[in-house]
Parts: C-alpha cells; sequence; structure tokens
C-alpha cells in the first residue's frame, strides 16, 4: 500500500500528551513516552490518512510524504 | 496544505501553544474551521470572527482574520452588526454552549429567524468550562457539574431542533471525533447563503470528563464514537436502537430570504427613492 515510506513530525513543545492521536491510530504507528507525549513506534505501517493531525489539539503532529491525506 | 503551513497562514503563531487543557477538543474544532475555510477558499482579508465569553471564544485570538472577541452571550449581536455594515464579509461566529444558549440564548433565535448570512459554530462541550464546571442549558440530564453535586435534573436543550424551529436554515451537528467530517459541514455552512449552525460536540476532560466517569479525552472522543449516529443511518434504526443516542449529519437545510439583501433590497432601496 506504501510506495513511499512517510514522514512524522511530532512538536515536543506544543504536544500536550492528550493520547488521542496514539488511541485512534487505526495502523498504530503511534506510542507514548513515559511522559505521556505522543512518539512514533512503527512508521512503516502509516498510511498518511491524517487523522491524527485532523484531531490534534494542539497541532503538533504532521505527517508528510506524498498523496497528503488531509488535504483531499 | 500541512499543519505546519495551516497554522502558519491561519493562526497568529506568536500566540501559540494555546492555553486549552491537555485533550480539550477546543484545538480540534478551530483546526476544522480553519481548515473549511481553506478548504472554501475564503479570502482571509474579508473574513470577520467573532466570539462571545468563554473558553471556545478565545478561539479567535489565535486566528489570523480580523476578530473580535466580545462581551458574554453577543458574539451574534456583534456579528449581526459587523455583516449589516459590510454584507460583503464573510463573518463566522465561534461560541460555547454556555455563551450560545444561555446567556446569549435571545440573540441566538433572533438571528436564526432572520436568516441573516452567519456561519455560527458551537463548541458544545456541555460545562461552563472557564468558570470552573457549572452547568449549561446543554449538560445532559443526569450529569454531574459543579453545581449539580446530585446530577442535573434540567432537561437539556436539542440546540439544533431549537434553530431550526426559529428559522435557521442549514443546521448540522458534527463531533470532534468526526472530524473529516465536521470541516465538510463547516464548508458547507460557509457556502450557504443565510444562517447557517453547526453544533459540535466536544470533550472537556477536565471539568466535564473528571464529574462524569470520563477517565480521559480518549474516554470522551471513544464515547462520541459510540453514541452518534449519521442522519441516513438513523433513518433505518428503530426509537428503541436510538435510545441515548444523538444524530450527527446535515439536520436541515432550506433556501430562503436572506436578511442583508432583503435590507438592501426592500428598505435602502426605498429609503434612497431608488424604489417606491
Amino acid at each position: 500500500m506504501n510506495s513511499e515510506v512517510a514522514h512524522i513530525d511530532i512538536n515536543e513543545k506544543w504536544c500536550k500528551g492528550c493520547g488521542i492521536c496514539i488511541a485512534f491510530c487505526p495502523a498504530k504507528v503511534l506510542v507514548a513516552r513515559e511522559d505521556g507525549k505522543a512518539a512514533v513506534a512503527n512508521i512503516e505501517a502509516c498510511t498518511r490518512c491524517g487523522l491524527c493531525e485532523l484531531r490534534c489539539p494542539d497541532y503538533a503532529i504532521s505527517v508528510g510524504g506524498k498523496q497528503h491525506a488531509s488535504t483531499n | 496544505m500541512s499543519v505546519k503551513e495551516l497554522v502558519e497562514r491561519y493562526c497568529r503563531t506568536s500566540k501559540l501553544p494555546h492555553i486549552w487543557c491537555p485533550g480539550c477538543g477546543n484545538g480540534i474544532i478551530m483546526g476544522a474551521v480553519m481548515r473549511a475555510l481553506d478548504k472554501a477558499d475564503i479570502d482571509q482579508d474579508k473574513t470577520v470572527i467573532v466570539s462571545g465569553i468563554g473558553c471556545s471564544s478565545r478561539a479567535p485570538g489565535y486566528m489570523n482574520f480580523d476578530t473580535l472577541h466580545t462581551t458574554h452571550g453577543r458574539a451574534l449581536a456583534y456579528a449581526t452588526g459587523v455583516k449589516m455594515a459590510n454584507p460583503d464579509l464573510n463573518v463566522v461566529v465561534l461560541t460555547g454552549d454556555g455563551d450560545c444558549s444561555a446567556i446569549g440564548g435571545n440573540h441566538l433565535i433572533h438571528a436564526a429567524r432572520r436568516n441573516i448570512n452567519l456561519t455560527v459554530v458551537v463548541f458544545n462541550n456541555s460545562i461552563y468550562g472557564m468558570t470552573g464546571g457549572q452547568y449549561s442549558p446543554l449538560t445532559p440530564t443526569h450529569s454531574y457539574a459543579t453545581t449539580a453535586p446530585y446530577g442535573s435534573i434540567d432537561r437539556n436543550f436539542d440546540l439544533c431542533k431549537l434553530v431550526q424551529a426559529a428559522g435557521g436554515t442549514y443546521v448540522a451537528r458534527g463531533t470532534t471525533y468526526h472530524t473529516r467530517q465536521l470541516v465538510d459541514q463547516i464548508v458547507a455552512g460557509l457556502g450557504h447563503n443565510g444562517f447557517s449552525f453547526i453544533e459540535v460536540i466536544t470533550q472537556c476532560p477536565m471539568y466535564f470528563g473528571r464529574k462524569n466517569k470520563f477517565p480521559s479525552a480518549v474516554d470522551m472522543l471513544k464515547w462520541q464514537q459510540e453514541h452518534a449516529v449519521p442522519v441516513k443511518a438513523a433513518a433505518k434504526m428503530t426509537s428503541e436502537q436510538l435510545a441515548g443516542k444523538f444524530l450527527i449529519g446535515e439536520l436541515y437545510h432550506e433556501e430562503a430570504p436572506e436578511y442583508t439583501a432583503v435590507y438592501e433590497k426592500e428598505v435602502i432601496a426605498k429609503a434612497r427613492g431608488e424604489v417606491k
């Protein structure tokens, strides 16, 4: 499905560790660090669906790569 | 558009990160509004964003538009003034459940009645968050609040039904879980020539969540996922199946004369002696 591995940027200064992106990522790409903030654990599984971006209350996560889903 | 581009274009970046609590849905709704304005190709310099008072009403302070942060409950009154003075402006109102349905309840029904071309996005988190968790007219019956330690006995408004009955011509309900659909609902509201009303069910983990056995924002979004029923699906369900659920999607849409257009045609033109 992935012609190109995605790239996810997490702005750790803005992330408040609410866990929404982690809980609802359909591909289980993200995990919580010890301080609760999000971290990428399984980038190969990312489908670039963009749901993490849409649901992040803090604009702290950004998915890069071709066919950027959230602008479709 | 990437998140970085979205924020750089539509936010006052020096004001970020925002002050909303971890997991608060306000940032999700503000993001959806920015994405909708972008998707609808709205002219940023011809758009005014107006709010009242409350957690949600802080949103325009973060947004790089001409903005008005007004008095409690009066966002729609100020927005009506802006739109009447210059009908060419896109006027978006961001308000909360208390601001819109209690303090500003009368402004709401009369703005809807006039069918003035405003796009109203209500951040319904079921509670007064900023002032410490008092129950609002949208707090569901039997929910707990600082001012309802035994559960609220008040029946909550169905604000969408209220606005439709008052004369609003585009009425939709979304959630912070169904974010993609929410963006499209706001786009439809922006495109509608009349009073557009989008109620967004959102989460306040700090005051509503903690009092009502939701340990986290994630639990509150799961509740939305489990209890929201799209309008089309609801049409095939029985009242028993729909008990305890709520509808999402476009709930009402009609075309009707828009207030500023009628004012121009029937009042201004007559006052100028252009028509009799």
